[in-house]
């Protein structure tokens, strides 16, 4: 099978590409400048029809994940990378008779503010949730399924908060604040939260292309089922790194205002790095977020490999390779 | 209010929860010749097996009964018609009443074509109307069921203070016409607050004075005295009532009622004795809009006709349960012993206790207690608590036993849920009684002066009974199968229930305890766990009653114990575990002349929560030569197994606490386990199936009182009861105890009992006591342990990372988080069990985000 990845460059996308690889899939990479080596590279912007066009030549079949992330940008620019570059995709590699398509998707397009306790995965609701990337992955996830059937398979996942060594995402900004004696616990960091190993998350964007023709037209949260108290995360997080888990608390109610007025800040002055706090990560941090896995673990029929623990041993060994 | 205006019938708008295909408009020629059009809901069913023909209240309409249309199952039409003048029915204009209102239901029904079995259902005044119209069609009907309703103002009884409100001409026109003040009242007296299109939906058919007219005059419309010209036609719906002991009926009842009180239900439970009845602790005068009053309507209905309410029969005659005090009405042994400190206070003989409580019995019924009343119990275990019991069994009063130890407010509930005629009760209890209004004509145990009783309320003492009953004869003792006690539960598991025992029930328990203990007549029982106490005088034995405290049996000291057993030289001693342990905290105290007579106990049994076996083993060098036993069962069966301490410790650790072999008399199953955790399988008796433990005796309880749809749950298959606890029976049939269904989790990866991982995490190192309950939605629960540790925190944390660790290592089941707690909540009554109820939802609460409330 040959397969296109987009957003190749990210930790998960580099997991799914070598996945694919090493079961002798053909794998083909698409992003705008060069990717890991090892692998064919089609260069240009998801936005870019023409590109996109060229780049699904031959494929038969497609995993998603380019997107534009973070709060900083106008929706201008969310919209155009987002909504316009997965219709991009959907519209080629329908014309191409790509076999199956997996959507890369975020919980975030269903869900706002409340506190999610064994949730199903929702449908996107672009008018009802907040910021322009969950507004516009929440457009892209409802057209690309849109234009799913039986021929033209369609599959969207959406894994929660993926971690890993190597993530400067969610470990990365963890550490690194932790580093600066700037990190606290939100709330009472007792909100148990869902969160994915990088592999689990990549064998489960896998196990979507090969289920994508029984169960096309879905959206499905992947997680590793393992929810733990936030505040239990970060700890484990910054042991892992060498470092001491944050004494530092703050309300709740305090991070949430905290957040909104520097996303306001920042929205004015738009500077381009993502700002220390936003009130969307503080609701993440301080209220329950986790998900019921039976259906997705039915419609993949997939589990996931790599439990937490052993996730935080390999975090751990990362960190102390690293510092060598 | 002579005439009103008149306006034609319409079908209702759009409203919330009604679907318009339901609504129909029918002509119909009413008793007065007239052409008449009335508005129904009727889901149509043709052909149907049965008919619900519903009738709505005042002031509200047939809306009231959408949820039945909805919920209805193939092949049963529904019909609930809107009263002319009510609803979207024509507004006549004329002042109907009862009479009229009963011809006007037979006018439609008759037009809608309602042919085949009918049950009758109904709400508030529309209760009195439904009966009329049952009592002229007695060939079609199959059953009435009657909600918040009344046929009959209760003797010696206001008129609900309401309704006498509401007729006072001064207020009637305002409030019930010219203002929607009666239609918006009604609506809150639902306990919930109603959602607002549904308020919307009850007032829309009344939202001028015109159409409102019929409001104020059904009101009016309530015949409170005799010269009122609805009188006869009541009289002719309570006569008729007096026929229907036979129908089937279902009394569906919202219990936070200011309008219809529980009188109205005790006084429609004695003209329809057979009824099933489902009183909602929590539900108000709209109690199809509080309670699911839907599920258990369709399953009272399901039964119909199919003969499976009835009881099986039980044969078998076993002596009285007072066969034992006649038996030794000569005898000068002491029956019962009351205790202060470790000195004999106060005792009775067999032959005076035989005889007290015959002239209690004879006085009671000279007093107006009937056979069949409820006599609630509000004294201390004792020798007044065994004469009054005995007495009301004698004569056939039924016995109330609720236990001090449900809290004030636990009492008031379980008080209010069995409505006594009669409370005995200790002068404390008489206080009570009158501060906090518990239901019954109070008698006090303790003598008083005509002041005081004036004070409390008190109609007569026990002497006074006394001086009622000399020279006079007993009645007839009460049948095998009449009604002899509700005993109230715990309440460790929500809310406590009645549950009611009939005589032959209660005869055999006392066997099946005398049996499984080898009690022979003659032997004499120190009894520090109240209940038992009570069966002393049925088996003919000694009573001791130790000084304790009786709602926190950790108040028993060893030298209370042990002077107890030398003032009777006792054979039996039955307590607590929590009563051992401070038994054992104190036992330094003991003179060598006590320690001498604990030498004389040749069983000691100790019930009520699971018993460590560490426990049982000190235990044991205090009682050197009995035999330690800890039965297993619960208020509604006891016992089911039995297990001694030479068992427990062969057997060993495993899944759960091993309560032994099921007791000769109680036929023990499991109903297993499905996907979800629900206990849906065939009863088994494989070993290692967990399921929920159920059991099959002589001796378990007739039901719930007040509690049909739980006693339908708790009672599948026929003639079983479902206990509520998960186990599995383990090699050489034992039975084991993994906790309570309710308390099972259901995660993604099955089903997990609380009671093995609470074990596994109590071998960590520096925990003293682990609670393991479930967050988040069935099916995909997580597990959360709770612990107390050596070095308990001042307030709820998250554990350490090692802790945690630690405890993931020692369980076997995925942990999401581990909590340490200064302490953990305890039942009140055992003072040992968990309340993991009460655990789990404040997990649920701070694990979602929430703030760290107090546990």
């Amino acid at each position: 099978m040959r397969v296109l990845v987009t957003g190749g460059t990210s930790l998960v996308g580099s997991h799914v590409a070598r996945l694919l690889k090493d079961r002798g899939d053909d794998v083909v990479l698409f992003q705008r400048g060069s990717g890991p080596a090892g692998y064919e590279q089609r260069l240009g912007d998801v936005s870019d029809a023409g590109a996109v066009t060229a780049a699904v030549a031959g494929i038969d079949a497609v995993v998603h994940m380019a997107a534009r992330v973070g709060i900083v940008g106008s929706w201008a620019e969310f919209e155009d990378t987002n909504v316009n570059g997965t219709a991009n995709l959907i519209a080629a590699s329908w014309a191409e008779g790509v076999s199956r398509f997996v959507y890369v998707s975020s919980p975030s397009v269903a869900h706002t503010g409340e506190s999610l306790v064994g949730a199903d995965a929702g449908v996107a609701t672009p008018d009802a949730v907040r910021g322009h990337y969950s507004k516009s992955k929440a457009q892209a996830e409802l057209l690309a399924l849109e234009a799913s059937g039986p021929s033209f398979p369609v599959l969207a996942l959406r894994p929660h908060l993926i971690w890993g060594p190597g993530d400067n995402q969610l470990v990365g900004r963890i550490v690194e604040r932790a580093r600066q004696g700037r990190l606290a616990t939100i709330g009472t960091g007792m909100a148990l939260i869902d969160t994915t190993y990088v592999s689990n998350a990549a064998s489960a964007i896998v196990a979507g292309l090969d289920r994508a023709p029984e169960v096309e037209g879905r959206a499905l949260v992947v997680s590793n089922g393992e929810p733990r108290p936030v505040a239990e995360l970060v700890s484990r997080i910054v042991r892992a790194a060498g470092l001491e888990p944050p004494r530092l608390k703050v309300p709740y109610a305090v991070a949430k205002a905290g957040g909104r007025a520097v996303e306001r800040v920042w929205d004015r002055t738009e500077r381009d790095a993502e700002p220390p706090m936003t009130s969307f990560l503080a609701e993440q941090l301080a209220t329950a977020h986790w998900f019921d896995q039976r259906e997705t673990r039915r419609a993949l029929q997939w589990e996931p490999e790599v439990s937490l623990a052993a996730g935080f041993e390999n975090l751990q060994e990362w960190f102390a390779y690293r510092s060598v | 209010m002579t005439t009103g205006s008149t306006s034609p019938a319409s079908l209702p708008p759009q409203l919330s929860g009604l679907d318009p295909s339901w609504s129909r408009l029918v002509s119909a020629v009413d008793s007065e010749e007239q052409s008449r059009t009335w508005h129904v809901l009727d889901n149509g069913v043709e052909n149907p097996s049965l008919t619900l023909l519903c009738v709505h209240g005042n002031p509200t309409w047939s809306y009231l009964w959408r949820k039945v249309l909805q919920a209805a199952p193939p092949g049963i039409r529904v019909v609930a018609v809107d009263h002319l003048d009510m609803g979207y029915s024509d507004r006549t204009g004329t002042e109907r009443r009862l009479a009229q209102r009963i011809s006007d239901l037979g006018a439609v029904a008759d037009a809608l074509a309602i042919t085949g079995p009918v049950v009758t259902v109904a709400h508030d005044w529309g209760g009195p109307i439904s009966l009329g119209w049952a009592d002229l069609h007695r060939d079609q009907l199959a059953g009435v069921v009657l909600m918040n309703t009344a046929v009959h103002q209760p003797a010696g009884s206001p008129a609900p203070s309401l309704i006498r409100f509401a007729r006072s001409k001064a207020v009637l026109s305002q409030l019930c016409v010219r203002t929607s003040g009666f239609i918006r009242g009604t609506l809150r007296l639902a306990k919930k607050r109603l959602p607002r299109p549904v308020r919307a939906a009850y007032r829309a058919p009344y939202r001028s004075a015109a159409r409102r007219r019929a409001i104020g005059l059904f009101v009016a419309d309530i015949p409170l005295e005799e010269t009122h010209p609805s009188t006869p036609a009541l009289d002719a719906v309570v006569a008729a009532v007096g026929e229907m002991e036979r129908t089937p009926a279902l009394l569906l009842w919202g219990s936070k009622d200011p309008v219809f009180s529980d009188l109205y239900l005790r006084d429609l439970i004695v003209r329809l004795p057979d009824a099933a009845v489902h009183r909602y602790d929590d539900a108000g005068h709209l109690v199809s809009e509080d309670a699911d009053i839907v599920a258990p309507l369709y399953e009272w209905v399901s039964h119909l006709g199919t003969g499976s309410l009835e009881d099986p029969e039980v044969p078998g005659e076993r002596p009285a349960l007072w066969a034992a005090l006649e038996a030794r009405q000569s005898s000068s042994d002491a029956a019962v012993v009351e205790m202060v400190g470790d000195q004999p206070s106060r005792s009775i003989t067999f032959a005076e206790l035989a005889k007290d409580v015959e002239l209690v019995g004879a006085g009671l019924v000279a007093s107006g207690v009937s056979k069949g009343d409820r006599v609630s119990l509000l004294v201390p275990p004792g020798i007044d608590l065994t004469v009054c019991l005995y007495a009301c069994w004698r004569i056939g009063a039924v016995a109330v036993i609720a236990d001090a130890g449900l809290g004030a407010k636990g009492m008031t509930r379980a008080l209010k849920s069995a409505n006594p005629r009669y409370l005995i009760g200790v002068s404390r209890a008489m206080a009570a009684a009158r501060a906090m209004r518990w239901p019954g004509e109070r008698i006090s145990v303790d003598a008083m002066r005509s002041a005081r009783k004036r004070a409390l309320g008190v109609s007569a003492t026990l002497d006074d009974v006394r001086d009622r009953g000399q020279g006079r004869e007993l009645p007839e003792s009460p049948a095998s199968d009449d009604i002899a006690a509700v005993v109230f539960t715990s309440g460790a598991t929500g809310p406590a229930k009645g549950v009611v025992y009939r005589h032959r029930q209660a005869q055999a328990q006392r066997d099946a305890l005398m049996n499984l203990y080898g009690i022979g007549s003659g032997e004499r029982l120190v009894a520090a766990f109240p209940p038992f106490a009570l069966y002393g005088p049925a088996m003919g034995i000694t009573s001791v009653v130790p000084d304790m405290e009786v709602t926190s049996p950790g108040t028993l000291q060893a030298t209370a114990l042990a002077g107890a057993v030398l003032s009777v030289e006792a054979t039996m001693v039955f307590a607590s575990p929590a009563a051992l342990v401070n038994v054992l905290a104190t036992r330094e105290k003991l003179a060598p002349r006590m320690r001498e007579a604990l030498l004389g106990i040749r069983l000691l049994m100790s019930a009520g929560a699971p018993v460590p076996a560490a426990l049982l083993g000190a235990v044991s060098g205090l009682f050197p030569n009995a035999s330690l036993h800890t039965p297993y069962g619960m208020t509604e069966v006891l016992p089911v197994a039995d297990i001694s301490l030479a068992e427990v410790e062969a057997v060993g650790p495993g899944t759960g606490v091993c309560v032994g072999s099921p007791v000769a008399e109680a036929e023990v199953a499991i109903s297993p386990l499905n996907e979800d955790g629900a206990a849906t399988g065939e009863l088994t008796t494989e070993p290692h199936a967990v399921g929920e433990i159920c059991i099959r005796a002589a001796h378990a309880r007739e039901g719930y009182d007040k509690l049909w749809a739980v006693n339908q749950a708790a009672s599948q298959p026929a003639g079983w009861h479902r206990s509520g606890d998960v186990g599995h029976f383990g090699d050489a049939g034992r039975l084991w105890v993994e906790g309570r269904l309710h308390h099972i989790i259901r995660t993604d990866h099955g089903v997990v009992t609380p009671v093995g991982v609470e074990h596994a995490a109590e071998t960590v190192e520096g925990v003293a006591k682990a609670a393991v309950v479930a967050v988040g939605p069935v099916g995909t629960q997580q597990v959360v342990a709770v612990l107390v540790t050596d070095d308990a925190p001042r307030t709820a944390t998250l554990a350490g990372d090692e802790l945690a660790d630690r405890i993931r290592a020692a369980v076997n089941v995925p942990i999401a988080a581990v909590l340490t707690v200064p302490s953990l909540p305890v039942d009140k009554r055992h003072n040992s069990k968990i309340n993991r109820t009460k655990i789990g939802a404040w997990a649920e609460e701070i694990l979602a985000g929430g703030r760290v409330g107090k546990l």
